[in-house]
């Protein structure tokens, strides 16, 4: 399979604490990685590391083979790379329609603003919004916010998809939704990088799994094959002697 | 030889009152990131209260100095809930307008009143005389008052409840209500302190140079050039930012004309926030 | 902004430009003012409505930074006095026919204004709005102190320029049907970019930049175009302004003044909406109008100014126009 996505002993400093260090994986084209760890070990870091919001002080990101190592936000997006928050950040004035209109005139391709609507609007659909389509972001409930900020995402057409706790807040009716939404994404051929704190969602998502944690990589792996890690399960629940325990009484 | 060096300690006396005014600006802006436009109306506020107080009411000339901080705490505090309170969480550029706006309503009713001639206190006080020049006494005072104000500010920030208060606010307002602070009165205080800050500063730069009540512009745009030098919300910054603007001025007033001052400083100003997007010291971007 | 458009086209392709009611009331705003003043040779109609002509015109384009990319701008005037000057001086000094010459002025002010936009729009919020009132007073000192623009006391055209133009009085209405042209262009432009893919990137850096950049928004060229293509028309504008004066001087020329009631203008009419600028210039120079009536209310001028402002910026920061599309929505699709 080929990579969509690799990135290769990055770093990052912020001052003296070493935020990323030394990390290295791979996304393959229509797989779903996961990526999870403890709180602060780094995750929404990476995917800043990702898109150009902060540049990696080592190490490179490849995207499709191109080093996109520290280029700015808009051209990494135009690469074809789109990624939704952790703290929703709608153009609230926007209607639904508008905010994915811009996503699809100055995504992958880079859209005329006629066909970038009709394509706004196939999107909107496609996420659950074509009620909505007229409502500005800002009168959105925080369930209908996520699904637009996917669905803005969606509408560049990208290639790599990073999400970041898109569930998060979510109701299970919603989050089964969503869920669906997801690997309806995969189905288009878009490849999918997602941070996620529900644990069964995401190893029910993910076809591979990386664990961070303090910015290194702890382990990768099939889903089955990190709930079953030791080390995996002491980071999260830190005391190795219960980890042993919880392992050895399973 | 002597005439540069005198020219710099000068510079550096009158630097440390344009520290003073910035304080006020960084102040308000590091607690709740608002740019307060009203700023260089204050300091001129601050010129006219000194006008009014020793003229019409009599009182020596730095003995206005409490009254102004009082009456500029209070003025602020009620500025906040005017033109303020409203606008904490709305979009930066309808704070921005909203505090210009208050700016030219007070600029509109103090030309009406003062017209745009010049004003003038004068201060009798003996100077230093060193070689050849003489320190006037009042550079000297304003700078010693100015290291009383900074050094109340620094214990009340640093050794009182209240100002740990307002420092938690600062950091993380959020975070800040949840432990129980009421914000909203520490930032109306902040303000408060903001713009008693600006008038007193004006007071004291008022005590050294003639003034106009379209003065404001100037000393404005020498704050900001220091807030950004200093960083944002860093009142010791602003201090030594001002000390060095003044320690610049002084030295270039040796080699141009004044009126090219103005320009100089935006120049300075546009440059550094170019050059050091964090400020010299610490962050200078909104 | 856009909420609560509905969509009433089919498909998304919008009405050809002639089929648009926008497009005609713009075309009959301007036969207005072609017209009015036409009706027994009213002079005194002609200097008003070029007055708000020059406002319309003003407001349009500072309604691009403002309104569409939220960069306030404080010092707009300079454009207006560039231009002004560039063109005073190339037909004095260098003889160019005023067909030349304003829009050469106009170019080279849009050029300038690209080149320092790049370096300036880096700077946020306050930090901008400041920079712009520096480029202003720098600009304003430069022209102060450079000979050949006559320094401080500025430029002077001799009668004879209006000799191609077939005399004085004649050249006062060439040049006034020229700034309503001008004036057309400058709201045309700004539905034009409106509803433009451009416009689209520069209402998203409005409301989010570092949302915007993400999205693939290239933030940094399309502040520095918005800046560059807002001092054209104002440039133009100025050029034929004070040709007509015959007269330019630094303080007239870069008063920040006159920047601050643009803004007033902008912000009454209604940010970001097209016919706001209209309006709004319309409203504040009837305000001003029977307030200057008085001597005494003249110097309350910026004191109106401001309240004005602040009770805008408190209690409705959609302006005029925002006010009745909340209302009316349907009216928006009309009159954007």
């Amino acid at each position: 399979m080929t990579a969509v996505l690799e990135i290769d002993g990055v770093n990052k400093n912020f001052g003296g604490l070493r935020a990323v260090n030394q990390l290295s994986f791979v996304v393959h084209e229509r797989e779903i990685l996961g990526l999870i760890g403890p709180n602060g070990a780094g995750k929404s870091t990476v995917f800043n590391l990702i898109n150009g919001v902060f540049t990696p002080d080592g190490g490179r990101v490849k995207f499709c083979g191109i080093d996109v190592t520290g280029q700015a936000p808009f051209r990494v997006a135009r690469h074809g790379i789109a990624r939704t928050h952790q703290i929703v950040q709608p153009l609230a004035e926007l209607t639904v329609l508008e905010n994915c209109t811009v996503g699809a005139c100055f995504g992958r391709e880079n859209l005329p603003l006629v066909r970038a609507r009709a394509a706004a609007r196939e999107v909107a659909v496609f996420v659950g919004l074509e009620d909505r389509l007229a409502t500005p972001a800002a009168q959105l409930t925080i369930a209908a916010k996520k699904r637009l900020e996917l669905a803005r995402a969606l509408a560049a057409r990208p290639l790599l998809l990073l999400l970041d706790e898109v569930l998060a807040g979510l109701n299970p009716t919603e989050i089964e939704r969503m869920v669906e939404v997801i690997r309806g994404i995969r189905g288009r051929g878009i490849a999918i990088l997602i941070i996620e704190h529900l644990m069964q969602a995401i190893m029910g998502l993910s076809d591979r799994v990386v664990v961070l944690n303090s910015g290194q990589k702890l382990a990768e792996g099939t889903p089955a094959e990190i709930a079953a890690n030791p080390a995996v399960v002491e980071a999260y629940l830190g005391d190795p002697a219960l980890a042993t325990a919880l392992h050895g009484g399973a | 030889m002597f005439g540069i060096i005198a020219s710099i300690v000068d510079g550096v006396l009158i630097g440390s009152v344009y520290g003073l005014a910035a304080m006020g600006l960084t102040l308000i802006w590091g607690v709740m990131n608002v740019v307060n436009l009203t700023h260089g109306t204050a300091i001129v506020a601050g010129m006219f209260a000194l006008y009014l107080l020793t003229g019409a009411v009599g009182v020596p000339s730095y003995a206005a100095l409490p009254f102004i901080l009082i009456g500029g705490f209070l003025i602020g505090v009620a500025l906040y809930w005017i033109a303020v309170h409203r606008m904490i969480g709305r979009p930066p550029l309808m704070v921005l307008l909203s505090t210009f706006s208050v700016n030219l309503v007070v600029i509109g009713l103090g030309t009406a009143v003062w017209g745009t001639g010049l004003f003038n206190v004068p201060v009798m006080l003996p100077g230093v005389t060193w070689h050849r020049y003489t320190f006037p006494g009042t550079h000297i005072l304003a700078a010693a008052l100015t290291a009383a104000i900074a050094g109340a500010l620094y214990l009340f920030l640093y050794r009182t409840r209240l100002g740990k208060a307002v420092r938690a606010v600062a950091n993380n307002r959020e975070a800040a209500e949840l432990c129980g602070i009421p914000t909203t009165r520490v930032l109306s205080l902040s303000f408060g302190l903001g713009v008693a800050l600006a008038g007193a500063a004006g007071m004291l730069i008022a005590t050294m140079f003639p003034f106009t009540v379209l003065a404001g512009d100037a000393y404005q745009l020498k704050s900001f050039v220091v807030t950004a030098l200093g960083g944002l919300g860093n009142p010791a910054g602003a201090l030594v930012g001002g000390v060095a603007l003044g320690l610049v001025e002084g030295f270039a007033a040796q080699f141009m004309p004044v009126s090219w001052t103005l320009v100089i400083e935006f120049v300075l100003f546009v440059a550094v926030l170019i050059i050091f997007p964090r400020g010299i010291f610490a962050f200078a971007r909104t | 902004m856009n909420n609560g458009r509905t969509d009433s086209v089919v498909g998304d392709r919008p009405p050809p430009l002639l089929g648009r009611p926008f497009f005609w009331i713009v075309a009959l705003v301007i036969g207005a003012f072609a017209i009015a003043p036409l009706v027994g040779a009213n002079v005194e109609l002609r200097e008003r409505l070029l007055l708000a002509a020059v406002y319309i015109t003003l407001a349009s384009n500072l309604n691009l930074m403002l309104g569409y990319a939220g960069y306030i701008n404080f010092g707009s005037i300079v454009f207006f006095g560039l231009g002004g000057y560039i063109c005073v001086y190339l037909i004095g000094a260098r003889e160019w026919p005023l067909a030349a010459a304003a829009p050469a002025a106009g170019l080279a002010v849009s050029l300038m204004a690209l080149i320092f936009g790049l370096g300036i729009l880096r700077l946020r919020g306050a930090f901008f709005a400041l920079a712009t009132i520096g480029i202003n007073e720098g600009v304003q000192a430069f022209a102060a102190n450079f000979e050949p623009w006559g320094g401080s006391a500025g430029l002077y055209l001799p009668m004879q320029v209006f000799a191609p133009l077939g005399g004085p009085m004649r050249a006062l209405w060439v040049i006034y049907f020229f700034l309503i042209a001008v004036m057309g262009f400058s709201l045309y432009l700004s539905y034009a970019v409106k509803t433009s893919k451009f416009g689209l990137g520069l209402i998203a850096i409005g409301q989010n930049e570092d949302a915007a950049a993400v999205l693939g928004v290239p933030t940094a060229l399309y502040k520095a175009l918005a800046y560059s293509l807002s001092a054209f028309l104002p440039a133009l504008a100025g050029g034929l302004y004070f040709f007509k004066s015959a007269f330019i001087q630094p303080t007239d020329a870069f008063d920040l003044g006159l920047s601050t009631e643009v803004m007033v203008i902008v912000m009454l009419g209604g940010r970001g909406t097209v016919t706001g600028a209209a309006i709004g210039a319309y409203l504040y120079e009837e305000l001003r109008g029977s307030l200057l009536t008085s001597q005494t209310f003249a110097n309350f001028q910026l004191v109106v100014s401001g309240l004005l402002l602040l009770l805008i910026v408190l209690f409705a920061p959609g302006g005029l126009m925002g006010w009745l599309y909340s209302r009316w929505p349907r009216t928006r699709e009309a009159l954007e």
